[in-house]
């Protein structure tokens, strides 16, 4: 936990950041997008596909074995990733958004009538607010929400009470969000939950990789993140859920994989995680995704996210120092992101002019379109840091934003 | 810093998205139609007064990015006094240069926007007002967009 990180020589590690942009040294901060890449799971990927490449599961030959092993592996280093119970919790998704489509698909569907209601927050990004509305559109439930109280992006816990009321059956909460970088205090919402009997979902998008998660003391019924945002590639992610819930779910999608046995008109299907895995899955992925998680637990997600919160803090306090600004999220615990304004210049202008500084932010909703419109704006600039940035990038995007702001003066 | 972007942001632009022309709403318009970018959210609607053939005055409001907005702004200047026909004329023609960065023909002040094309993200802030200009004038009802303006 307390050990001494060499932060700049992991920047060794990862071939994209040792590059130029329009001529200046590229300095990544978009990392609440998608995260890089270690050599590490480069060369897994490289690996499995060099010596192990076959379909996994029903395969007797050896490559079949070696690529089921290494498949089912990753299964367990992930429920070992957040602290679940058993591998037989995790399943493998395309991501964050497919695990929060799954649960809607399946537990939603079936648990959901007209008059329940399902919880969110007005933080919430579109891919945990958008399949919530298909599904309302569907049974009849209504959607609620827990307000936020303003630019600093922290949830008015007062008008809880009035919120949990009997109809609710499921709360579901961005943990860290991607526009704020609030963290969310989500043992706390999930133990009110609990005591009501609602059903919880955590959306880690943002958080898994970032800091320690242990899906039984944050005590929600689902946790999905995605790999893509934790060193790992795109197109896997996982969805844990409580195996006494998973048991009741009716699958997902159908297919092969995921049945016991098909007859003509009847089938029988796996039980939990194979349930909802049809067809021949992303293979490389998973194995791809144990290489990340290998390579942050070595850093240590403690120290890992002590590092973001003081390159969020420092950028936050740098850019508070400028006139003409407004700075969005918490005063306090500032999870690795800061977005800002800056007057009278639209966040894509300010991304434009960044990326010719080598300087790579995003501006726009940040896919959460009803929370921009609530605090009036259309869009913000992000600043989004991970391990591998460093105070001296800071600096550099610090010195950007200033020649930003003297260019729209002239 | 900025030197190599001023291909982008040219004096032109800048002046016209800090002090926008025609930047009003006109409630006595032919037509009108409204310009969403859903990606960037940029916003504008687009009025125009019609004599007969003929594009007599334009006017914009709205809020959106700097190549936007003088997009915008630039387009109402550049309208006013062309029939329709000529103004489609001019839509294909911006559209062109700022796809490819080739001016074909007289765009007056609108080759400013030749350098657009090197920045593939910002094309649509520069189309936005034109496919505006559009919808106005086929009298469509619905906001038109720029999610499928190929880049």
């Amino acid at each position: 936990m307390n050990k001494i990180v060499d932060w700049s020589a992991l920047r060794n590690d990862f071939p994209i950041l040792h590059q130029k942009v329009h001529g200046k040294p590229l300095v990544y901060f978009d990392n609440a997008a998608t995260s890089q890449k270690p050599r590490s799971v480069i060369d897994a990927l490289v690996h499995y596909y060099d010596h192990d490449n076959a379909n996994v599961h029903r395969g007797i030959h050896e490559l079949s074995n070696r690529a089921t092993n290494a498949f089912e592996a990753a299964r367990t280093r992930s429920a070992k990733f957040i602290n679940a119970k058993s591998a037989d919790e995790i399943i493998f998704t395309r991501g964050t958004t497919e695990g929060i489509n799954l649960v809607a698909a399946t537990w939603g569907a079936k648990n959901l009538k007209a008059g329940d209601v399902i919880l969110l927050t007005e933080l919430e990004h579109h891919s945990n607010l958008v399949p919530w509305q298909m599904l309302a559109q569907k049974t009849g439930a209504k959607i609620s929400y827990i307000p936020v109280t303003g630019d600093d992006g922290v949830l008015d816990l007062s008008k809880l009470d009035s919120l949990l009321t009997k109809e609710v059956k499921l709360l579901s909460m961005v943990h860290i969000s991607n526009s704020m970088g609030v963290v969310n205090p989500v043992e706390e919402l999930c133990a009110r939950a609990r005591k009501l009997g609602i059903i919880t979902l955590v959306d880690g998008a943002q958080s898994a990789g970032h800091l320690p998660v242990d899906v039984q003391a944050i005590g929600c019924d689902f946790f999905a993140f995605s790999g893509h945002k934790i060193c790992g590639p795109t197109g896997i992610g996982v969805l844990w859920g409580r195996q006494e819930i998973l048991e009741t779910m009716p699958p997902y999608q159908g297919g092969g994989e995921m049945i016991l046995s098909v007859g003509y008109h009847k089938t029988e299907f796996k039980h939990a995680p194979h349930r909802f895995e049809a067809g021949t899955p992303d293979i490389s992925g998973p194995i791809g995704l144990h290489a990340a998680m290998d390579y942050l637990d070595a850093i240590g997600r403690a120290n890992i996210w002590k590092h973001d919160q003081e390159l969020a803090n420092y950028a936050a306090e740098k850019l508070s120092a400028l006139k003409n600004i407004r700075i969005f999220g918490p005063k306090q615990n500032r999870a690795g992101l800061v977005s800002f304004l800056l007057k009278d210049v639209h966040a894509h202008d300010v991304v434009t002019l960044a990326d010719q500084g080598g300087v790579a932010l995003r501006g726009g909703h940040h896919c959460t379109q009803p929370l921009m419109h609530k605090l009036g704006v259309e869009s913000t600039a992000r600043a989004s840091f991970y391990f591998y940035n460093t105070k001296a990038e800071v600096d550099v995007f610090i010195e950007v934003i200033k020649e930003i702001q003297k260019f729209f003066a002239q | 810093m900025f030197d190599d972007i001023n291909d982008l942001y040219q004096q032109v632009i800048l002046d016209h998205c800090k002090k926008p022309r025609n930047f009003h709403e006109m409630p006595q318009c032919s037509c009108s139609a409204q310009g969403f970018n859903p990606l960037c959210g940029d916003n504008l609607k687009l009025f125009l007064a019609l004599e007969g053939d003929v594009i007599k005055d334009a006017s914009f409001t709205g809020s959106g990015c700097c190549i936007s907005k003088a997009s915008a702004s630039l387009l109402t200047d550049n309208v006013k006094g062309k029939t329709k026909a000529e103004a489609e004329a001019m839509f294909e023609r911006v559209r062109e240069m700022v796809t490819t960065g080739k001016v074909a023909g007289d765009v007056g002040k609108l080759a400013v926007f030749a350098g657009v094309y090197k920045y593939p993200a910002r094309v649509k802030c520069a189309i936005l007002a034109w496919h505006a200009l559009i919808g106005a004038l086929k009298g469509e009802a619905a906001p038109v967009s720029t999610e499928n303006e190929q880049t």
